[in-house]
Order: C-alpha cells, then structure tokens, then sequence
C-alpha cells in the first residue's frame, strides 16, 4: 500500500503531504527532513526507487519540485512512478499556476485518486468531477 | 475546464503563505505563525458568529500551519460544525481538517460520527463520497462500530453511484484493516466479487484492492475471484489502445488495473481450471509480446506504464513458478532489461530477477547473465543499484560459480560504499561457507574479508570460522599457519588478533615443529598485539596465554612471566585483572594432567543454522534473503549436513551461539571456560578434576561473587519447608504464570507471596507482595534472586535483574513490597529463583522459589496474513527450527479458554490463517536486548483423540524448544 505522499520544493520545504497511516506529528517533520534528503541528494542517473527503512520511496521532479510517495513492498514501483505523473498531470489540467493557494483542492484531488493507501481512480475526468460540482456552486 | 490561478478565493490564506515564504529564519517563520494562530483563536472564541467563508479561511490557515510541523490543538469544534453544515463547500473543508489532522483515537470521532451518518443516508453522491473518504482516511474504531453494517449494503447495493461504490470499497478496507474483528464476511462477499465484472473500470480497480487484501485473509471465501480477474485482465490486454477511453494511459490500456489483477492473481496458485489456466497463459504471453513490439509512443511514460505491467506479469509468473516456457522467456525480458539505459528498469530488472534465481526452472538461465551482473556491480553509479547486484550475485550463486561470484565480491568490497559494507561481508562468509569444496579456501576467504574489510566483519563471521576450523579437522594446520602468516603483518586488524589468538590458542601446536613457528615466537608474535588490543581482546589473549600453558610446558615460565607483571596482574580492569590472577593461579598449582583436562581442545561445536545468516536475514528483513536452503536442496553443499551430529556439551551450546559482544567475552572465555562453566552451574567435570582442591575451583570463578553465593538450599535451620520441595513445586507454579502475570506465588503457614508484573519487549518489571501470616514480627528479612543461566555463561546474567531491597523487618499481618527490573538479554531456559531469607520465632527460615519469569513474557504479539504467515512458516523449514510436541489435553478443550490462553502467551492469535478452522495459530516476536527471534506457533487440537499437536518455529533453536516446553503445560 501507499503509506504517504509528499510534495517538497527542492529547498525541502513541503508543500503538500498526506499519510495513509497515522504518523505523530513530531515524527512527520523529522520523517520528511530524512526523506527529502535522501531524495535531494540523488543525481539524475540514479534511480527513482530508494529503500528507506523497510519501505521504498518512488519520487519523481518537476523543475523545482519533488514529489515522493513512500510505498511497501505490495506496490509496483513503475506503476507508482506514473501515478505521480498521472496526479501531476491532472493538477496541469485543473490549475493555471500556484497550488499552494489551494491546497483544499489538491487534497481533494489526491482524495479522489487514492483512498485507504490505494490506487482508487486514475481516469483524469472522473478525478476532476467532484471540483467542478464545487466550482459550480461557487459561481451560483 | 475553469483554470484557477493566484489569488482566486481566499486572499488572506495567500498573503498569510506569502509571509510565511518570506520569513528569513525559523524564528520568524514561528513568529508569525504564533501570530497567526493567535488571531485565528480568538476569532474562534469571539462573540461575532463567523460566516462560512471565513471559517473556511481559517480552517485552511490552520491546515497550512499543520503541513509545516506545527500541532494544531485547536479549531476541532468548528470543524465539526463546518462538517455538519449544508453547503458542500463548508462541509467539505470540515471533512478536509478532520481527515488531515484527526487521529484515530481522537475523542472527536464520537461527534462526527453523527455527521457522517447523515451524509451516508443523504442519497447526495457528492456528500456520501465525503464521508466515505472520511471513513476511509480516520478508520478509527468508532467509525468501525458505527458502520460496518451500512457500508457494505452501500457498495453491494444496486442503486449506488459508481463513485460511491468506489469510495465504500476502500473505506471497507480501511475498516476491515483497522478492526477486523467488526467487519463480518457474508452474502456481500460474492458480490464484491462480481465488482470485477463491474463495467466501470474505477469500480473495477476500487474493488480489487479490497478483494486482494481479503483474499489474503480467506483465501477460500473468495477464490471465485481468479476466474472473474483472468477474464477481466485478457479483455484489458487483447483490447485495442483505444479502446478503455479515459483509462488508457498513453496507449497503454488501463495499467494500474492490470498491475492490480496481477497482483490480486498472485494470492492464489496457478488456476486449477484448465480453461482459465490457459487464458492466463495467453495473456502473460501477450504482456511479453507487446514488450517486445515497438514502442506506440516515444514518450517515457507510455514504456513505463508497459513496464509497470510486464514487471508485474513476471513476478506473477515467478510466484506460479510452474511454466518453464513462460520463466525462460521472462528472465530474457529481464536479460534485455539488464542493459536497458533507464537506471529504473535496470534496477527493477536486477530485484526481479532475484526472485527468479530461485526457480529451479530458470536458475540456469539467470546464470548466464552473470557477466552482465558483475559488470553493473563496477560500473552502476547508484549504490541502490549496486547493492541490488550484489544481491542478485548471492541469489544465482551456486557451487559452479561461486569462486568467481566470491572473488568479484572481494573485489568490489575494496572500493564498496560503507553502507552496504557490512551485508556484502555476511553474504560472502555465507557463501564461501556454502560453497566450500576446500576448506582453505573458505579460510582464506574469511581472512581476506578480515584483511579487506576488517571494522565490517561481524562477530558472527569470525566465530563462524572458528567453529568451522574446530569440526573440521582436515583444515585445523592450515589455518593455524595461515593465521600465523596474516598476523605478520605489521598492522592487522583486530578482529585478526582475535581469530588468530583463538586458533592458535587451540592449533597451535600443529605448527610449532617448524623452528619458523616455534611456541615462543608463536607466543611473542600474539603478545606484541596485546597493547594494542581492546578489552575483549586482550581477555581472549589471556586464555589463549594460558592455553599455551598447556600446549607448550617450555615456555610456562615466559607465560607466567608475562601473567605476572604489574600490568596484568594490577590491570585496572577487573575482568583482566582476574583473569591474569586465576590463569596465573592455574599454571604454578595444576599437575599437568589437571592442566590437560581443564584446557583440553574445544569439542566440536553442534552443527547448527550459520549465525550469519540469521543476522543476514534480520537486516533484509523476512522475504528478502532468498531461502536458499529450501530452493536449491540438490546444490546445497555438505557443510551443514554430512558431519556427523556431534554430542552436544553444555558449554559448548553456550559458546556457539555468540552474538553479541558479551557473548564475545564469552567466546574469549571457552578454552578455559569449557571446564569451569558446568562447574559452577552445579558441579560435574571441574569438581571431579580438582576433588579436594576446593580453593583452587572458587579461585576459578572469575565473575563476581555474587552469582556464586548459591542459594543454601537444604540447610539446617530450615523448619516448616523443605526448600527444595518448594523450588521443584515452584515447577508448577511457574507453568501456572505463563498465560498470565498476576496471582499468588507461593503460600505455607507463615508468608504469603503475590506477583504483579508487566513486560514489554525486553524489559520487565515485577512487583512482589511479601505478606506475613503470621502475628509475629519477622526479622531479618533479606531476598535474593538468583539467575541459574547467568552462571553458565559467566559473563551477564541472561536475565539482568535488580531488586530494590525491602525492610529487614516485617510486622505480623503486615505486607511489604518489593520491585524487581528484570532485562532479558538473550534467550534463556531457567527461571531465576528468588531466595527468602527471614527469623522466625528464634528459627531462621530459608526458601526458594521460582520466578515466573519465562520466555515468553518478553512477546511482542505480531498480526500478519495468512500469507505473510505462511511465507515465512516456509522459511523457517530447517529441521532445528521447529519444534513440534504432541501431548494429552489435561485440561477440557475449550475453544475460548485456548485462544485466552495463546494470548496470554503473548502471541498475537492470527483469526483464518489456518485453513482448518479449529486450529489455532500466532505470531510473535521474543525481544531480549542482543536479538529478537520472530516465532510462529500452530496448535492442532483433537477433540476426538483429546489430544493436541503443538509446532513452533522460530530462528533459533533453543527459543523453539523452551517454548514449545512452557505451551505445551498449558492445555
């Protein structure tokens, strides 16, 4: 399963996370620092899969920033890997620019994309539904 | 598609985020964030109602606040009220705080629940998917009371939405992971089978997440499922790219799904059914086809997402392992892969491949890639790619190619990041142990690794070589002159002196004919180490001195010497110290006979599991280290199974086992310690030797004196009890704790005493209630513990226990308590014996009794699959391992008093392993302070013949049998 997905600038600040599985706060921040860093830390001929502890990360870059997904050992790496830039894609579809301002919509997309640590839908239009009905009430 | 950019929405979350990026420093960032949380609380706490918008705002502040670090201990409530609310986008942030920064345990559940119950009744798709994915990220217990009945009426029910048939399938995952026990399997079960057939493919890839995870518990229940995934996974594979619409993902037809069913797949066998066998085959045959076809697109991910698939296909054909045209023609793919120019696919390609040279299919075919292998092991410039080389290297190394695969090992440990140092080290002892044909070359090989990568070589590398030169007799010379030759050298590494010290300490005499190598210069090549040497070291050295004592008569008087210099004799640490009075002792009092039994050459060591390789599989973790011995039986190699089983001696069960540094000491100890230890214990070769030397055997003794003031048992002065009934009784009294930690002890006229204890992992604490019955004063009131492994070792007390002492004095009728931390350090058999000691009436009263102090106690309970579950049963295979005891019920088989009582093991009681209802099994884990030994246990009752069949299997042997011991007096 997935156990959290994280997105970092490449300053290492993070910009978005969400854990499938409760982790204490004081344990996210040092948790993260250490992900981050051991993701950072890698050129680009190196691959996109690290063991950390006894769970793998699967991160991919996007100019500044870092996504990374820690998984167990009952995920496909590839499979993960694309599904980062399947999320990324649906984030280009829906914002112009700054996700950061709307970070309720951005979980509400990773929400409707996994559920539970698990992959639950990866159709763009389907993903995006439930935003819209949102926007639409905005606008009334 | 309305694009949203900066600025829109809320203004004040933006510049609150813009001044959050412009602080300089940590300080100021927290500033401000203090600042802001200030605000947000008192408008929270403000008399003006806030509107929706704002509340909203501030909620998302806090969300902002959170995601940095910083706990949020406040805002709940509104977030409530937010959830509550009837405008979906209040209700939705409310449901955003909630999921994001409520634990499980929070007392808010109980408030919201209300809220969700009403969301899922609402027949609103848009506010029922809300709270599902409330349910779903939260999973708390609560929840799970709340509504294991409804959601699966929701996802089964015919009317639903497919979007909230998504939702419910993960949120009854979630449940069923969190509390299992609520979630109650029944007629839904087939109908979240036939999800699979569902026509929307989100539905489809929701419910084969909750299928796979069921099916792992009740493999059974669902097995309907393999026909339904082969047929959906053919339709998903031979269809046309576009034809799954939005689930095709740059052309390739719905990949995750694919992975899933792949995935789910793999729970099972290969499908009995020759139809669906042979649809399965097809389509892993055309996964393998379209690798080879050419590219649909030349973007990176359209050959990812194939990638994802084909790796998939691949591990499920390995899983299978049962179509060798199918292994062939997945480890080529894999072949290509291994010179693909993405690092990604090369590393996935190496892990993969891992698993298929096991096969006894494709192990061949795996071979043939070894150059490729070995040239990645040089030239990969990521070490997570060259680690998974080195593991690939161990996996497909057998007796053909293991000198090659050994010495390419050697080879790049020279240059080998630090990090992965020490596994490459237990990987080539292991195999150059496995493999051996010829034992000096095992030898050389470990004094290589030794040479190259000395501060990496664990104790269980060296103890293994010298348990391996101590069975073997043939390579006994050799390594003593190969030892002698490396430790020339003018700086050596430790760990040499040490092997060196031992074997020549036990060898040495085979060498000494050569003028070259004569006892002296023998004697002053290991002694110009000395000085340079730890502790540990230098203790072994000092037996080694003393072995030599006895192996050389001529030069006793250089040894004696040496033992007698200020810097030994005064040394300021006790251990040396006592050591160089006790050998030194030895040598001026013992006759030479005497001297020859007690530093006679180590026995043979039991043949056993190699300690490295437990400690490999430890640091992989379980699954990672192919289980060679299981799948390569015709490869293994005679070391651990054609010498003759050896009797077992009870010193040298201690000494093979070393692991830790005190079992180092240990270690260092034997060559005298092999006559002392028994001795001590309780008394046989040491007392028959010395007979009525008794000064000479309490000289010996070179641990404190505590542990020799054995209990004075049988003495005298005993009235009411005869102590040694007591202890014997005590038997019984321990096996009557062993599910259970509080109660009465032991009980006669004058004293009552009552145990209270708790454990956690290795640690321990018991609080004992000593109670007079009498009405007269005790006095002199003194207790002692005493740990009977502690003397076998010599070194540390298995169980390390401190008491605090009680009052000399204890009224009549009057209760005093007393605490004792009990450490277990390694596994242990022998409960500790609390000794009491007290006067009474004039009369000094003396008993013993045991301490319910037993292995188990120290339990971590482990939850795991049935497959998990039997995936490591199967590691565990080696004979030794398990212990298996059958035994008559004395007690009536009562299904719930056996499950209390396997809990109160401490084992975690797995529900629907075990694919025979009835039986019981669990799961566990021993924690003591140098190791911990995973246990997984099965009970088998017969009701019919009221008999029981027990097995456990655990890593060691030892922890195997003491359990299966104190389980088996249970029912």
């Amino acid at each position: 399963m997935i156990k959290f997905f994280l997105m970092v600038n490449k300053q290492g600040q993070t910009r978005l996370s969400k854990y499938f599985e409760h982790v204490e706060i004081h344990k996210r921040t040092s948790l993260e620092a250490d992900v981050i860093k051991s993701c950072l830390s890698r050129t680009k001929d190196e691959c996109s899969f690290v063991e950390y502890k006894d769970f793998k990360l699967v991160y991919r870059q996007y100019a500044a920033l870092f996504i990374v997904i820690g998984v167990d050992e009952a995920e496909n790496e590839l499979a993960v890997y694309e599904l980062v830039h399947n999320f990324v894609e649906v984030l280009d579809k829906y914002f112009s620019r700054v996700i950061m301002f709307n970070l309720d919509k951005v979980h509400i997309i990773l929400d409707e994309m996994i559920l539970n640590g698990r992959i639950v839908e990866t159709n763009k239009s389907r993903i995006l539904a439930p935003l819209l009905v949102l926007d639409k009430m905005a606008e009334s | 598609m309305p694009a949203v950019s900066k600025g829109d929405g809320m203004r004040g979350l933006a510049v609150f985020i813009s001044d959050i990026r412009n602080c300089k420093s940590k300080e100021a960032e927290i500033k401000r964030i203090n600042k802001e949380l200030a605000n947000i609380r008192s408008k929270f706490k403000g008399d003006k109602a806030l509107d929706g918008y704002s509340k909203k705002k501030y909620v998302c502040k806090l969300l902002f606040i959170f995601l940095l670090g910083h706990d949020i201990d406040f805002g709940h409530m509104e977030a409530v009220n937010l959830l509550s609310s009837n405008r979906y986008t209040e209700k939705q942030i409310g449901y955003l705080f909630i999921s994001v920064l409520v634990n499980s345990n929070s007392e808010l559940i109980r408030l919201i629940n209300n809220g969700i119950k009403n969301d899922l009744a609402s027949r609103n798709p848009t506010f029922m998917n809300l709270a599902l994915h409330c349910i779903a990220n939260v999973g708390s217990r609560e929840m799970a009371e709340a509504f294991t009945a409804d959601i699966p009426k929701i996802l089964v029910a015919g009317d639903t939405m497919d979007s909230v048939k998504q939702s419910a399938a993960l949120c009854l995952l979630r449940l069923n992971r969190t509390s299992p026990d609520l979630v109650p399997m029944g007629e839904w079960t087939s109908r979240v089978v036939h999800l699979l057939n569902d026509q929307h493919l989100g539905v489809v890839t929701a419910a084969t997440s909750l299928i796979t995870t069921l099916a792992q518990k009740n493999p059974e229940e669902f097995k309907m499922s393999v026909s339904l995934a082969v047929s959906r996974l053919s339709r998903i594979v031979t269809s046309a790219s576009t034809d799954l619409q939005d689930y095709t993902y740059y052309f390739v037809p719905a990949p995750w799904l694919s992975v899933k069913l792949l995935r789910l797949l793999q729970c099972y066998p290969p499908p009995e059914e020759g139809a669906v066998r042979g649809r399965l085959t097809e389509c892993l045959e055309t996964i393998l086809n379209k690798a080879q076809e050419p590219p649909k697109s030349k973007k990176v991910q359209h050959s990812n997402a194939k990638n994802a698939v084909l790796f998939e296909a691949i591990s499920l054909i390995i899983h299978h392992d049962s179509e060798p045209n199918l292994l062939v023609r997945a480890c080529n793919q894999l072949g290509q892969f291994l010179q693909h120019r993405e690092t990604n696919l090369r590393y996935l390609a190496l892990e993969s491949m891992c698993t298929l040279a096991s096969s006894e299919f494709s192990h061949e075919a795996v071979k043939t890639h070894i150059e490729t292998v070995i040239n990645a092991l040089k030239t990969e410039r990521d070490v997570s790619v060259r680690q998974r080389a080195v593991d690939l290297l161990y996996a497909m190394c057998d007796r053909s190619n293991a000198q090659q695969i050994v010495a390419e090992m050697l080879n790049y440990l020279e240059t080998a990041d630090y990090s992965i140092r020490e596994e490459i080290v237990l990987k080539v002892a292991i195999l150059a142990e496995k493999y051996a044909v010829d034992y000096t070359w095992y030898v050389d090989t470990i004094l290589n690794l030794i040479r190259i990568a000395g501060d990496y070589v664990s104790e269980e590398v060296w103890y293994r070589v010298i348990q391996i030169v101590i069975n073997r007799d043939d390579v006994q010379g050799y390594s003593a002159k190969t030892v002698f030759e490396a430790l020339q050298a003018p700086a050596c590494h430790e760990n040499l002196v040490k092997v060196g010290g031992y074997i020549l300490g036990e060898f040495g005499n085979l060498i000494a004919g050569d003028p070259r190598s004569s006892p002296l210069i023998q004697f002053n090549l290991l002694h110009s180490k000395f000085h340079l040497c730890s502790v540990p070291t230098r203790a072994l050295l000092l037996s080694t001195y003393i072995k030599f004592v006895n192996l050389f008569p001529e030069i006793k008087a250089t040894i004696q010497d040496v033992l007698r210099s200020d810097s030994q004799l005064r040394n300021a640490d006790v251990e040396l110290q006592q050591r160089a009075v006790e050998y030194l002792r030895l040598s001026c009092i013992a006759s030479t006979d005497i001297l020859a039994t007690v530093l006679e050459e180590m026995p043979p060591f039991p043949e056993r599991e190699s300690s490295i390789l437990t400690k490999l599989k430890k640091k992989k973790g379980p699954g990672k280290v192919p289980d060679m011995e299981e799948t390569k039986k015709e490869r293994n190699s005679d070391m651990n199974g054609s010498t003759e089983p050896v009797s077992v001696n009870s010193s040298a069960v201690t000494m093979s086992t070393p692991s830790t540094s005190t079992d180092l000491l240990g270690l260092g100890l034997a060559p005298v310690l092999n006559s002392v230890a028994p001795a001590s214990a309780g008394g046989s070769l040491l007392v028959d030797v010395f007979s009525d030397n008794s000064p000479a055997v309490a000289s010996l003794a070179p641990t404190a004196e505590e542990n020799f003031s054995s209990p004075r048992i049988g003495s005298a002065d005993v009235v009411s009890d005869d102590p040694a009934a007591a202890v014997h009784d005590a038997d019984e009294l321990v096996n009557k704790f062993v599910c259970k930690n509080n109660g009465v002890l032991f009980e006669n006229q004058l004293m009552q005493i009552g145990l209270k204890s708790e454990f956690r992992q290795n640690l321990g604490r018991m609080y004992i209630f000593y109670g007079n019955k009498t009405s007269t004063q005790f006095l002199s009131f003194s207790t002692a513990v005493i740990c009977q492994d502690a003397l076998k070792t010599h070194i540390l007390l298995h169980l390390f226990c401190i008491t605090k002492q009680v009052d000399p004095a204890v009224d009549g009728g009057a209760q005093v308590q007393q605490i004792l931390n009990i450490e277990c350090v390694s596994d242990f058999m022998e409960a500790p014996i609390l000794n009491i000691q007290f006067r009474y009436g004039g009369a000094l009263q003396n008993m013993s009794v045991k301490l319910p102090v037993t292995l188990n106690k120290f339990f971590q309970p482990t939850e795991m699959t049935s497959q998990d579950f039997f995936q490591r049963w199967k590691q565990l295979s080696i004979p030794q391992q398990e212990v298996q005891k059958i035994f008559k019920a004395k007690h009536p088989m009562d299904t719930e008093v056996t499950k209390a009582k396997i809990i109160g093991f401490g084992v975690a009681l797995l529900d629907m392993v075990d694919p025979n209802p009835s039986n019981f099994t669990g799961a566990g884990v021993i924690h003591t302070k140098n190791i911990q030994v995973g246990c997984l246990l099965r009970l088998e009752p017969n009701t019919q013949a009221q008999m029981y069949r027990l097995t456990l299997r655990t890593s060691r042997e030892t922890v195997s049998q003491r359990l299966c011991e104190l389980l088996s007096e249970q029912f």
